[in-house]
């Protein structure tokens, strides 16, 4: 199958002699939700800046659907929609004319313009602010804005170079619903983040930069599963005895009413509940401990110094 | 991208440029009417009755043609020059750059928006003249063909300037200590006639004064310098300002990092 996207060799040295991309390869298949993964200053942006043409790659091959983008650009870009980590776009214009204006860049006639303008502002919940000046609008409410600027030609290819940055919770998750319906309908999406819990919400694959280089590239199932142990914690309804133990777990007391379990890869959970059923503790609640996937993560991007 | 869709492109730069500035028309459109009214009061009225003839005709008559010019010149600069480097500034250059639009129809969008303004500003300029002198045009078809290519190279001019600038300051040295200074030498209140030889000879490097009079030529029918050498001059430096704009879009140089 012709990959939605296949780097080969990237890389990027800045004017200043920086060294931002040490060449990275990466292959996106059609369909896929991928994620980008990296640390501030990792390369995330410089990678999707030459990708649509707004950085001059240094070395390296790019084909989007099997376009080489040496070979023909333009029409490489008609497959691409960018939502760039900054905002782009001239603060004094309208939403519904920024939109519209991107459609007419893409050779689409009026008509056809400002029905798909109209669609989209209407699916990211902007058309009521459709004739207010840009700059008027709310920071999610322009990040959403570059949004549904990047969907008007209808790409193949969404790209979004962290679209949850300073997105409140609630609008976080109907972005990640619209985000995922629209890669159910077929648009292959990549995206990055600082957040391996972004990634986990919504991608299938991943890979993680680090200073300019890929130091993993995975189904985010596989590196789920690399976690060797899981630590949960458990609300316990009564006040627990001073001192709790089972065989063969590590179990720390935190205070009260809340213990904390270790869980090493293969080991059976059900002996836990077992063991503090005997004891006669009864547990309320339970969840995983939220950062050992931060925890990962900082393993990763650590190892690769 | 098909023809047809490089003209939607075009078009939707074209479009967007004028909403630009009639969005603004207090900044782009009122302060030239509102100047050339004082020059035509001053310098035409005032002065000018004082001065009487000025190459054959009455000081109003002689100066109107090079002040609409100048209002042409300073506007297609203007327009694109801010417009760009607004849209550089912003960032909303991406818009265009992300897009498959081809680099000829990004120059020529903003080239004509620059255009259509300079028009805009000229119209209303001479309806302005109309209260102060009768204007009777030689030919018609060198008014229209001096006009369309001055605008297209002061608008290319504006468009080289942005692209080199890296702030607001850089976008007004130019029309400040360039544009300015080669308007004002450039025969738009005298005729070369009065000048010595020699300041005569360096004013022919000036592309303001081949414009200026082949200009007056359209609607007097008097020149001071050779009308096809006029227009030669400005076929070239159009030309000039067109590839080297052309380039700077090709190389992305000061547009992409
Ligand atoms: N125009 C530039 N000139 C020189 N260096 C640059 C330029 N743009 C980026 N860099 C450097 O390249 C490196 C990678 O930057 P990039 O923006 O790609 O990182 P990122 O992964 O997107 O980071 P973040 O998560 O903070 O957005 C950084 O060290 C940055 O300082
Ligand atoms: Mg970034």
């Amino acid at each position: 199958m012709i990959p939605a996207l296949e780097i080969e060799n990237l890389s990027k040295v800045y004017d200043n002699d920086f060294e931002a991309l040490k060449g990275i390869s990466l292959r996106v298949e059609p369909g896929d939700f991928f994620a980008l993964l990296g640390p501030n200053g990792a390369g995330k942006s410089t990678t999707i800046g030459i990708i649509c043409s707004l950085v001059a790659k240094s070395a390296g091959k790019i084909s989007i659907f099997g376009v080489d983008i040496d070979e023909d650009f333009p029409a490489a870009k008609r497959y691409i929609g960018i939502v760039p980590q900054e905002f782009n776009f001239n603060q004094f214009e309208k939403g519904l004319d920024i939109v519209i204006n991107q459609a007419g860049y893409y050779g689409l006639a009026p008509g056809l313009a400002r029905e798909r303008a109209e669609k989209y502002l209407r699916e990211l919940g902007l058309w009521e602010q459709r004739d207010i000046p840009a700059r008027m609008l709310s920071g999610g409410m322009k990040r959403r804005l570059m949004i549904a600027r990047s969907l008007v030609h209808e790409p193949q290819l969404l790209i979004l170079d962290e679209p949850s940055a300073g997105v409140d919770i609630e609008m976080r998750r109907s972005m990640w619903d619209f985000l995922r319906r629209i890669n159910a309908q077929g648009t292959t999406i990549i995206l990055t983040t600082h957040y391996l819990e972004e990634a986990e919400a919504l991608c299938r694959h991943i890979a993680i930069i680090n200073h300019g280089k890929i130091v993993e590239n995975t189904s985010m199932k596989e590196l789920l599963r690399q976690l060797d142990r899981e630590v949960f914690i458990l609300d316990c309804l009564e006040e627990l005895p001073a001192a709790v133990a089972i065989d063969g777990f590590l179990i720390r007391r935190i205070d009260d009413h809340t213990l904390e379990v270790e869980v090493q890869k293969g080991q059976n959970l059900n002996a836990v509940f077992t063991a503090l059923d005997v004891a006669d503790i009864h547990i309320s609640s339970m969840r995983n401990r939220a950062n050992r996937l931060e925890e990962m993560f900082v393993n990763l991007v650590e190892g690769a110094v | 991208m098909n023809l047809r869709e490089q003209y939607v492109a075009f078009m939707t730069i074209i479009r967007k440029e004028i909403k630009r500035y009639l969005r603004i028309w207090t900044q782009t459109l009122l302060p030239s009417a509102i100047t050339m009214s004082l020059y035509f009061v001053i310098f035409g009225t005032l002065i000018g009755s004082r001065i009487g003839e000025m190459g054959g005709f009455s000081y109003m008559e002689f100066v109107v043609p090079g002040l609409i010019m100048m209002a042409i010149v300073t506007n297609s600069y203007s327009n694109v020059v801010s417009s760009f480097f607004g849209s550089k500034f912003s960032g909303s250059v991406e818009e265009l750059l992300v897009s498959p639009v081809s680099n000829v129809v990004i120059l020529m969008g903003y080239v004509v928006g620059g255009v259509s303004r300079g028009l805009l500003v000229a119209m209303v300029v001479t309806l302005v003249s109309l209260f102060f002198t009768d204007l009777t045009i030689h030919s018609y078809f060198i008014v229209v063909v001096v006009v369309l290519m001055t605008s297209t190279l002061f608008a290319l001019a504006g468009f080289i300037n942005a692209v080199y600038a890296n702030s607001f300051d850089d976008i007004s040295i130019i029309p400040t200590f360039v544009l300015t200074p080669l308007i004002y030498l450039g025969g738009v209140f005298y005729s070369m006639d009065l000048l010595p030889e020699f300041w005569a000879n360096v004013s022919k490097l000036n592309p303001l004064v081949y414009v200026v009079n082949a200009f007056r030529y359209g609607v007097l029918g008097v020149s001071d310098v050779n009308l096809p050498l006029a227009f030669v001059m400005i076929v070239i430096f159009t030309t000039l300002a067109f590839t080297y704009s052309m380039h700077l879009l090709n190389s992305g140089k000061r547009l992409r990092q």
